[in-house]
């Protein structure tokens, strides 16, 4: 049950993927609707998924690289939805759904099995600092693919290549209202990540920062996102410069999340 | 019995024939009751618009028909028949109604996909429906003619992209700001392309309108023209800082507005954006000015070029609307070849047939037991009566009466004869 549903999840936004690359250039509202519908069917099966998974382990089951992706993959979609429903952009999907996808691929590329949780992280702290992490880091994702929409639309009117894509991005301060609000809604998320992260470390090994790299890795991400959002408030930072920082930004969590798991040894690992 | 197209445009005659072959007020009243008076025409309604003049009529005979057109004409306007004849353009059957759907699609149209063609030719048909010199034939082409319009419209991207300098500056602005209700424009100078673009920033929704002038006096008249205020050009800099949208068109022989000015002008407003159009020659605004963060400015060539690719973009539209009008000729032909009244007798008589035959069929079904010669007397009975309840159409749609089309179509109306099995 449980890799049937991933299977399906993955083939259907796989199949969301493609089409909504292909809208790109084919405009058609047909092709908008059935990428939602692709979308939404592989976010039905993937949540079965999860679901499935939390009562076969009897634990938020992110103990492996596998799951921690998909999971990844899961929350970032839970947010595309919500931004689709809000702003009605069609054409984020084509920007948003790879990201998803790519996430979903490589976590089925990770060994499938649930590992025993070890006693250490047998905690409701466990649960929460998760959770935080993920949907932080899902809105950062999205804030990522948001501010590339948003250079390629500043390159379009600068530039004046006033071509199809151009056509079909939406105005600039719509961009960067999207881009600044994720970061304003992930940034805390982060923040109260690593607050329970701290707490409960202490509550485990008996210290609240160990320089673990993963540690290491999630303050820069932080000091990236604080010095974005200040700069935004302090300076009046925004359009390009914010959408560029939001994408260096992104790059950081992506290290955050795989680099340290596999190039650099972690209390963090997820395996 | 055919659909006439008889007329000329833009392409084919210039202004000076164009205006006196144009029917304008009374002229129009009087020139469609004369139309319509003549022998040779059964229906018929006149569009006259600045662009195009075009005679709609449906005829018995479409040459005869057409030369007596042309001497109606030629009379009414008293213009010379050789004069008349090199512009005027003429189509008959499918390819009048191919010509009325693309006049209604705009892409007759001098430009492309601009959408007030449409509500001038629903104006002429209207017209004509209350002069009640249409009948069912072409009230019922204005029909599909509209119906083609909007499926090319909602179809095709013809008239999507703005083809006029102003246009494009209200497209280019949507793509910067998010709305433009809540937005500050200036008008820095005057001219009239400025002003025209000016003027349609503000029935866009821009609120805040400022105009700047060298001469105070002017700026104030202008001012009062767009519901804003005028400011002074020492100002301009610090008035400047509060603006989001800028039309600049000054006589200035140099920059008004340098780099080094908007860069401190962009600081002070804390980076939001800025739209700057420059549509002076000489430019009066630093190209350079392009590269600061958050400002975007299109000097005139720049937007000239939007509105020549959007041009070309809808020719390529055309050709799919071409396809769209297609179709519905097709339909269109369809419908005209089912008022025929053969088709429509033969329809009548079968419904007829049908409807006897259903209900014998239950009658035998009800009585299983009867005998053959009571069965025939039934048969005979209701052969009869259906016999003498279509009698009477039948010889209406016999006769070639004169509103023998509302007929055709009210009878299938009546008897549920659907037009498009019988063109079959």
């Amino acid at each position: 049950m449980g890799n049937i549903t991933f299977k399906l999840a993955l083939i259907f936004y796989f199949a969301a993927t493609i089409i909504s690359l292909v809208e790109i250039f084919r405009e058609s509202k047909g092709l908008s609707k059935l990428i939602l519908i692709l979308a939404a069917c592989g976010f039905v099966f993937h949540t079965t998924n999860l679901i499935v998974k939390y009562f076969e382990a009897g634990y938020l089951p992110i103990t492996g690289m596998h799951q921690a992706s998909s999971f990844f993959a899961w929350c970032i979609i839970l947010i595309f939805f919500f931004l689709e429903f809000r702003y009605k952009i069609g054409i984020i999907g084509a920007f948003i759904l790879p990201i998803v996808f790519a996430l979903m691929l490589s976590s089925s590329t990770f060994p499938r099995e649930i590992l025993p949780l070890s006693p250490v992280l047998q905690s409701y702290w466990f649960n929460i600092h998760i959770l935080l992490a993920f949907a932080g880091n899902a809105a950062f994702a999205i804030a990522s693919g948001v501010g590339v929409m948003y250079l390629l639309q500043e390159y379009y009117l600068k530039s004046k290549r006033l071509g199809g894509l151009f056509q079909r991005l939406p105005n600039l301060q719509v961009l960067d209202e999207i881009n600044y609000r994720l970061i304003t809604f992930g940034f805390p998320f982060l923040t109260l990540a690593i607050i329970t992260g701290a707490l409960w470390a202490e509550n485990a090994w008996g210290s609240y920062w160990r320089w673990d790299p993963k540690e290491v890795w999630s303050l820069i991400t932080w000091l990236i996102y604080a010095l974005v959002l200040h700069l935004r408030v302090a300076k009046g930072w925004r359009g390009k410069k914010a959408a560029v920082l939001s994408i260096i930004g992104f790059l950081s969590v992506l290290f955050t999340f795989f680099g340290v798991n596999l190039l650099l040894k972690s209390l963090h690992a997820f395996s | 019995m055919s659909i006439l197209v008889l007329g000329l445009n833009h392409k084919t005659a210039n202004v000076n024939i164009r205006e006196k072959l144009a029917f304008n007020g009374d002229k129009l009243n009087e020139g469609i009751f004369a139309l319509k008076g003549l022998p040779e025409i059964d229906e018929a309604a006149i569009l006259s618009t600045c662009n195009r003049v075009e005679i709609y009529t449906l005829a018995k005979d479409s040459t005869n028909s057409a030369e007596a057109i042309k001497d109606f004409l030629s009379k009414y306007h008293s213009i010379n028949r050789d004069e008349l004849e090199k512009p005027l353009y003429f189509f008959s059957g499918s390819d009048a109604v191919r010509h009325v759907f693309r006049v209604a699609s705009s892409l007759d149209s001098m430009i492309i996909g601009e959408p007030q063609i449409l509500g001038q030719l629903k104006d002429a048909f209207d017209f004509a429906l209350n002069k009640k010199t249409t009948g069912v034939i072409l009230n019922k082409l204005m029909k599909n003619a509209i119906s083609t319009a909007k499926r090319v419209r909602t179809e095709t991207r013809i008239a999507e992209n703005a083809v006029s300098i102003s246009f494009a500056a209200v497209e280019l602005a949507r793509k910067i700001f998010k709305e433009l209700s809540g937005k500050s424009f200036m008008l820095l100078g005057a001219g009239e392309m400025a002003e025209l673009a000016a003027r349609h920033l503000v029935s866009n929704g821009v609120k805040d309108v400022k105009v700047a002038n060298r001469t105070f006096e002017r700026g104030c008249e202008l001012a009062q023209d767009f519901n804003g205020r005028a400011v002074r050009f020492e100002d301009l800099l610090t008035e400047l800082v509060s603006t989001d949208i800028v039309i600049c068109s000054t006589g200035a022989s140099d920059y008004v507005l340098k780099k080094e000015h908007m860069q401190k002008i962009m600081k002070e407003r804390r980076h939001k954006p800025v739209f700057l159009i420059d549509i002076s020659v000489p430019r009066n605004i630093d190209p350079d000015i392009n590269n600061i963060d958050n400002v975007y400015l299109y000097n005139i060539d720049d937007i000239q070029e939007v509105v020549d690719t959007n041009i070309l973009e809808r020719k390529k539209e055309a050709e799919k609307a071409a396809k769209i009008v297609d179709e519905e000729v097709e339909k269109f032909t369809k419908w005209m070849a089912s008022l025929d009244s053969v088709p429509t007798i033969v329809a009548l008589r079968e419904k007829a047939e049908e409807i006897k035959n259903e209900e014998l069929e239950k009658f035998k079904n009800k009585f299983p037991d009867i005998d053959a010669d009571k069965m025939k007397a039934v048969e005979y009975v209701a052969t009869s009566i259906i016999n003498k309840l279509i009698h009477p159409p039948m010889v209406a749609l016999k006769e070639n009466s004169e509103d023998r089309n509302e007929l055709i179509a009210m009878i299938k109306k009546l008897y549920g004869i659907n037009g498009d099995e019988n063109a079959e």
